[in-house]
């Protein structure tokens, strides 16, 4: 629930939750969210960005998470970092390793952000500052949470940077942000979100700005390091192809709400979801012949503000009415199927079976 | 290389502002009907003669065409002049400036005897322009709303209204004549004579001065702070795990600043070549009174002499600014 109190723009997160008398359960997973809900007041209404939220990751795990541009991913993981922006209204439970960060003091969640938990951000051109060396961007990272000399962080950030795969590190190191290539500074954001050995890795849009070709290298770097550091990872995209390869589990996301949550091969085996139909469809497949086009979802996603009752996808979803008027008026809750697999869906799941079976996958 | 193109550059624009100045004071009387005597009978006692009258526009050399007049102005410049004055021969040495006309004072002496005035009063407003502006500023753009923020606006918005000769006089009628807490228009006191002194007398035309500045970079550095904390590095130092301090203070701010650098370059550099407003307000003998004084008197050479320094120091601040820029946003470097 909303504490309906503005916090100011450095994205606190709300000290209210401590007062209130809800029993709550230390979590024993490494990372658990429970029904997190960022909101935001404006001039125009409330948008509730992310509404309801809730999933757990473990060690050595990665979690996609999937969604179309305003699905609330971003906000997300803003928000487990604290870092979201605005006067918000954050409520619900985030427990990193035992610890919960949206009751915790500001100065806490500062404290744990780059050292227990980092990110890496879509742009890496605008996400470094253009005016410091590379170099000295890692050194700051690492020294704030680290009590060393510059002299050894300068060496902690040339290893980090050849760690990742930049040739001539030595000298690459007092380079400026703008005489990298996109895959590099790429490369180097990660380098810098490494450093401090961070147990929590989020990646939003990792490599939504760079080259085709470079994709492919700086996933597979994401992959590797995660086997080395054992750290959970959360990749945040837009792109299923991007997360088929490297997510162990899929969380789809439609409006502030996760409407799918199953393990990576069952979303591309046996997805139960419209939604989740609907991305699947539109991801070109190279292994068909190019006789039909893609199906695009059609309409567009919903505003936040004014979001559709009962489930929010009924405008675009091609099969609400074969719920009988149920998800116009309802909002449907994820509830687990018998394949292990979890659902906000008012079909039966005989009929979305059926469906998937008969008419989507044949398409696909 | 670069800074040799640079310096080129500088000459010719420094001689396009002379010229215009020369322009103006030849050709718009002329065009205005005015021969050289009309012009030379300015500078004669009331009750002189034909003959004295043309004797003058000779001596001053307002008979010579218009580029013949230029061209013994720029030889002076270059190699120094010589002046009759009847039975002596005075030479001017080579930055010469010329006389005044009203005067007979060499117009570069008087400059730099006025130079140190002009500094000081620059260089102290400048100081407390930068420093109460971009504070302003950056708290502004922190608490964008509350009650502080839209007062300092409302402050800033009032400070880019009001000229100097009204907060000046206000100032001085306030805090000099009424409270006497400061001493009043015209008290300077050399730095070197008396450092304490010196501060004292400049502090009312400091604030002035620095009110009218303060306020526009107030504006700017707050303006330039909200775009900056909404910028993806900023965020990024958060993802650090900066404390907050840091991350406004190394990476807002820091970018903040690179465009305002080269508007107080810019500003500093016409102040120091004369403050007129502030100077004639508070009647500080400085290079923008002496400006001003040659302006109403119609002489040339003060004018001139002005013009060009005040040329001179806009264009040498322009290059530090540009030289500075390259180090300080690494970008601009090739």
């Amino acid at each position: 629930m909303s504490t309906g109190e503005n916090l100011d723009w450095q994205g606190g997160t709300s000290p209210a939750a401590e007062g209130e008398l809800r029993p709550r359960r230390v979590s024993s997973a490494f990372l658990e969210v429970r029904d997190l809900r960022i909101h935001f007041p404006t001039d125009d209404g409330l948008v509730k960005a992310v509404d309801g939220l809730s999933f757990s990751l473990e060690r050595g795990k990665t979690l996609g998470i999937v969604g179309e541009s305003g699905s609330g991913k971003s906000v997300t993981s803003l928000g487990i970092m604290g870092l979201h922006r605005g006067p918000a209204n954050v409520s619900g439970e985030v427990w990193l390793d035992g610890e919960e960060l949206i009751g915790s003091p500001k100065d806490h969640v500062r404290r744990l952000r780059g050292q227990k938990m980092s990110m890496i951000f879509q742009d890496p051109l605008s996400s470094m500052h253009p005016q410091y060396k590379i170099g000295a961007q890692i050194v700051e990272a690492y020294r704030i949470h680290n009590d060393v000399s510059k002299a050894v962080a300068h060496r902690r950030a040339i290893e980090l940077l050849d760690r990742v795969g930049i040739p001539e590190p030595a000298s690459r190191v007092n380079d400026y942000p703008h005489q990298f290539s996109g895959g590099m500074r790429q490369r180097a954001m990660i380098a810098m979100a490494l450093c401090c050995d961070p147990q929590l890795l989020i990646a939003d849009e990792p490599t939504t700005a760079l080259d085709v070709t470079v994709q492919a290298q700086i996933l597979d770097l994401i992959r590797d390091l995660q086997k080395e550091f054992g750290s959970a990872v959360i990749v945040i995209t837009h792109d299923l192809g991007v997360v088929a390869e490297l997510a162990d589990d899929i969380l789809v996301m439609y409006a502030g709400r996760a409407v799918e949550h199953a393990p990576s091969e069952v979303i591309f085996r046996a997805p139960e979801h419209p939604y989740t139909w609907g991305l699947l469809s539109s991801v070109p497949r190279m292994d068909r012949e190019r006789q039909e086009r893609l199906v695009p979802i059609t309409g567009s996603p919903p505003s936040l503000i004014s979001v559709p009752s009962g489930c929010a996808f009924h405008p675009r979803c091609p099969y609400c009415d074969l719920t009988g008027g149920k998800s116009l008026t309802e909002v449907p809750e994820l509830r687990p199927t018998s394949t292990g697999h979890e659902v906000a869906c008012h079909l039966t799941q005989e009929r979305r079976r059926q469906i998937w079976t008969a008419e989507v996958s044949p398409r696909l | 290389m670069y800074l040799l193109r640079r310096l080129l550059g500088a000459i010719v624009l420094l001689l396009l502002v002379t010229l215009a100045v020369f322009a103006i004071f030849f050709l718009v009387p002329r065009a205005a009907g005015l021969s050289a005597e009309d012009l030379a009978s300015r500078y004669v006692g009331r009750t002189a003669n034909e003959q004295q009258v043309h004797d003058m526009a000779v001596k001053l050399g307002l008979t010579d065409p218009f580029f013949v007049q230029y061209w013994t102005f720029l030889k002076g410049l270059v190699v120094g002049a010589d002046y009759s004055t009847g039975p002596t021969t005075v030479h001017c040495p080579a930055p010469c400036l010329g006389y005044s006309f009203l005067t007979q004072n060499p117009v570069l002496p008087d400059l730099l005897d006025r130079a140190p005035v002009t500094l000081s009063l620059a260089l102290g407003a400048a100081v407390i322009w930068l420093v109460a502006g971009v504070a302003t500023g950056v708290i502004s753009a922190l608490r964008r709303g509350s009650a502080v923020d839209r007062t300092s606006m409302a402050v800033a918005l009032a400070g880019v209204s009001l000229p100097i000769f009204f907060t000046g006089l206000l100032a001085l009628s306030i805090f000099s004549y009424s409270l006497h807490l400061f001493p009043p228009g015209g008290s300077y006191t050399p730095f070197t004579q008396n450092p304490a002194e010196w501060a004292y007398d400049l502090i009312l035309p400091w604030i002035t001065l620095a009110f009218l500045y303060a306020a526009a970079y107030a504006r700017l550095t707050r303006a330039g702070m909200l775009e900056t904390l909404n910028e993806d590095y900023v965020r990024t130092a958060r993802a650090k795990g900066l404390p907050e301090r840091t991350v406004i203070t190394k990476h807002a701010l820091r970018s903040t600043l690179t465009p305002i650098l080269t508007i107080f370059g810019l500003d500093l550099g016409l102040l120091i070549g004369g403050a007129v407003l502030t100077e004639t307000t508070f009647s500080l003998p400085g290079l923008g009174a002496y400006l001003y004084q040659g302006i109403i008197s119609n002489d040339l050479p003060k004018v001139l002499g002005g013009t060009l320094l005040a040329a001179l120091f806009v264009v040498v601040a322009n290059l530090i600014v540009d030289l500075l820029y390259a180090v300080v946003d690494p970008r601009v470097r090739v």
